[in-house]
């Protein structure tokens, strides 16, 4: 099996190379890259990314066909792509972090800064935080409801079907924090650095 | 709920650990990667290395404890000293590092870190406070392991560091540092108060009450110590089992 982080320069991606190569051990041909020809072989496609919304939008889209290919591959060819952080965020048709930009349009709604409720709340949301599952998601299999996730983030990903919302967390409001739609999945926080039940959620997600 | 975070802290010097008292006398006591594992398997929430050498030597090996340490642990990890380029701070990301930590160059010119966390993000942007007490109710900030004083007030500049995007503040009172006498509550409570970031107490705690009252006194969102943990006076299982016992929410 092939699977694909995505390497579009989107900031650091060590640790997510880091877990998901320990996962993957010997059973799994890992690859980290841009090269378009390379992604369209792959089984599945790991998309992380760090920094600000409009960053990751604008470095995506700077490689010439990227954006085509992975929508090509998620959503035209149903193949299994799992997005991290802003990786899940990109997935929204607008983001308003820096400044309103386009996402990439796959789960229609907006990515906007959590409400900190007048500083109640500080931000970044950093840290570990318990995930309510909502729906049963391929990705949360033997992972028990209240586990704990590490977050590191100030805006969060609205979308306007509920129910491709398989997890949320408790900061301010109920945060989507999991969302799964087919073979589409996306975590707003970060199982590469879950400890070892982040690698449980790698390993379900590499087994699918 | 978000969690209370314990983070130990490995003073690492030419590749070897070492916590000193007031930054004076270190002590050696072992291998960091080894002792970063431990952490990570014992609980702790992230892990912090602060290289105690850096200011003038090579930086090759910390990067490379950095580099195993990634592959071994798999909670947050934050890198600090020494940091005062972006290509310092490139080198220890792509090495495995979450976080750095800037000190002396941010207190140098505070637009570096609004430069480093516009190019990698807040997320990753820590900025290291070390203040000392110069007078009621006033704090300095202090440089270069508290020895040079740089005339600015550390609440004003914690402020300033929220403003230029650092995304979170990692404050140690110089007063306390090696002395196990507690955190420095008064400042703390000053800096949380008047910032909206996360912010991580250390210098000073000596007993399981210290973390308490950093987070529950002191408002802070982390509590990071070194020698409790190091010379495992404490486990950070006991710290938590003890700070949960007191209704502080903590990952167990």
């Amino acid at each position: 099996m092939n699977v694909t982080i995505v390497d579009y320069q989107s900031g650091n991606i060590s640790s997510v190379i880091n877990s998901f190569t320990e996962v993957a051990k010997r059973k799994v041909n890992l690859k980290v890259t841009s090269d378009i020809k390379k992604i369209k072989l792959s089984d599945k496609i790991v998309l992380p990314g760090q920094g600000s919304f409009k960053s990751c939008v604008d470095s995506l889209k700077s490689i010439n066909g990227l954006a085509d290919t992975l929508k090509e591959f998620a959503i035209t060819n149903n193949k299994p792509l799992l997005g991290i952080c802003v990786g899940l965020q990109m997935f929204a048709d607008v983001g308003y972090e820096e400044e309103e930009t386009e996402g990439l349009g796959w789960i229609p709604g907006k990515v906007s800064k959590i409400d900190n409720q007048n500083g109640k709340f500080k931000l970044p949301h950093i840290g570990w935080n318990e995930i309510e599952i909502q729906k049963e998601s391929k990705i949360f299999k033997d992972i028990k409801n209240k586990s704990h996730m590490y977050f590191v983030h100030s805006y969060e990903f609205i979308p306007e079907d509920k129910s491709v919302i398989s997890a949320t967390t408790d900061y301010s409001s109920k945060i989507v924090c999991s969302i799964e739609r087919d073979n589409l999945f996306g975590t707003q926080f970060h199982p590469e650095k879950s400890d070892k039940i982040g690698l449980k959620i790698i390993d379900n997600f590499m087994k699918l | 709920m978000l969690k209370n975070r314990i983070i130990p802290c490995l003073d690492v010097k030419n590749g070897r650990v070492v916590k000193g008292i007031n930054f004076v006398e270190l002590k050696d006591a072992g291998d960091p990667v080894e002792q970063a594992k431990i952490y990570s398997d014992g609980g702790a929430d992230e892990i912090c290395f602060l290289d105690i050498t850096a200011s003038n030597e090579n930086r090759e090996t910390i990067i490379d404890i950095v580099r195993k340490t990634g592959k071994e642990c798999f909670v947050p990890l934050t890198v600090g000293g020494g940091v005062r380029t972006i290509q310092n701070i490139t080198d220890l990301l792509l090495a495995g590092a979450d976080k750095v930590s800037i000190n002396t160059a941010a207190v140098k010119d505070v637009s570096f870190v609004k430069e480093a966390s516009k190019k990698f993000g807040s997320q990753c942007i820590v900025v290291a406070i070390d203040a000392k007490k110069v007078s009621d109710n006033k704090w300095e900030v202090f440089t270069h392991g508290g020895r040079n004083k740089t005339g600015i007030d550390a609440v004003e500049f914690a402020e300033q560091v929220e403003t230029n995007g650092a995304g979170e503040i990692l404050l140690t009172s110089m007063d306390r540092d090696g002395t196990k006498s507690g955190y420095d509550v008064e400042l703390l409570k000053l800096i949380t108060n008047k910032t909206n970031i996360p912010v991580i107490a250390s210098g000073g705690v000596g007993t399981l009450d210290h973390l308490y009252d950093g987070i529950v006194k002191g408002g802070a969102s982390a509590v990071l110590a070194a020698s409790i943990f190091h010379y495992g006076e404490y486990k950070i299982k006991e710290a938590k089992e003890y700070l949960n016992s007191k209704n502080v929410s903590v990952r167990l």
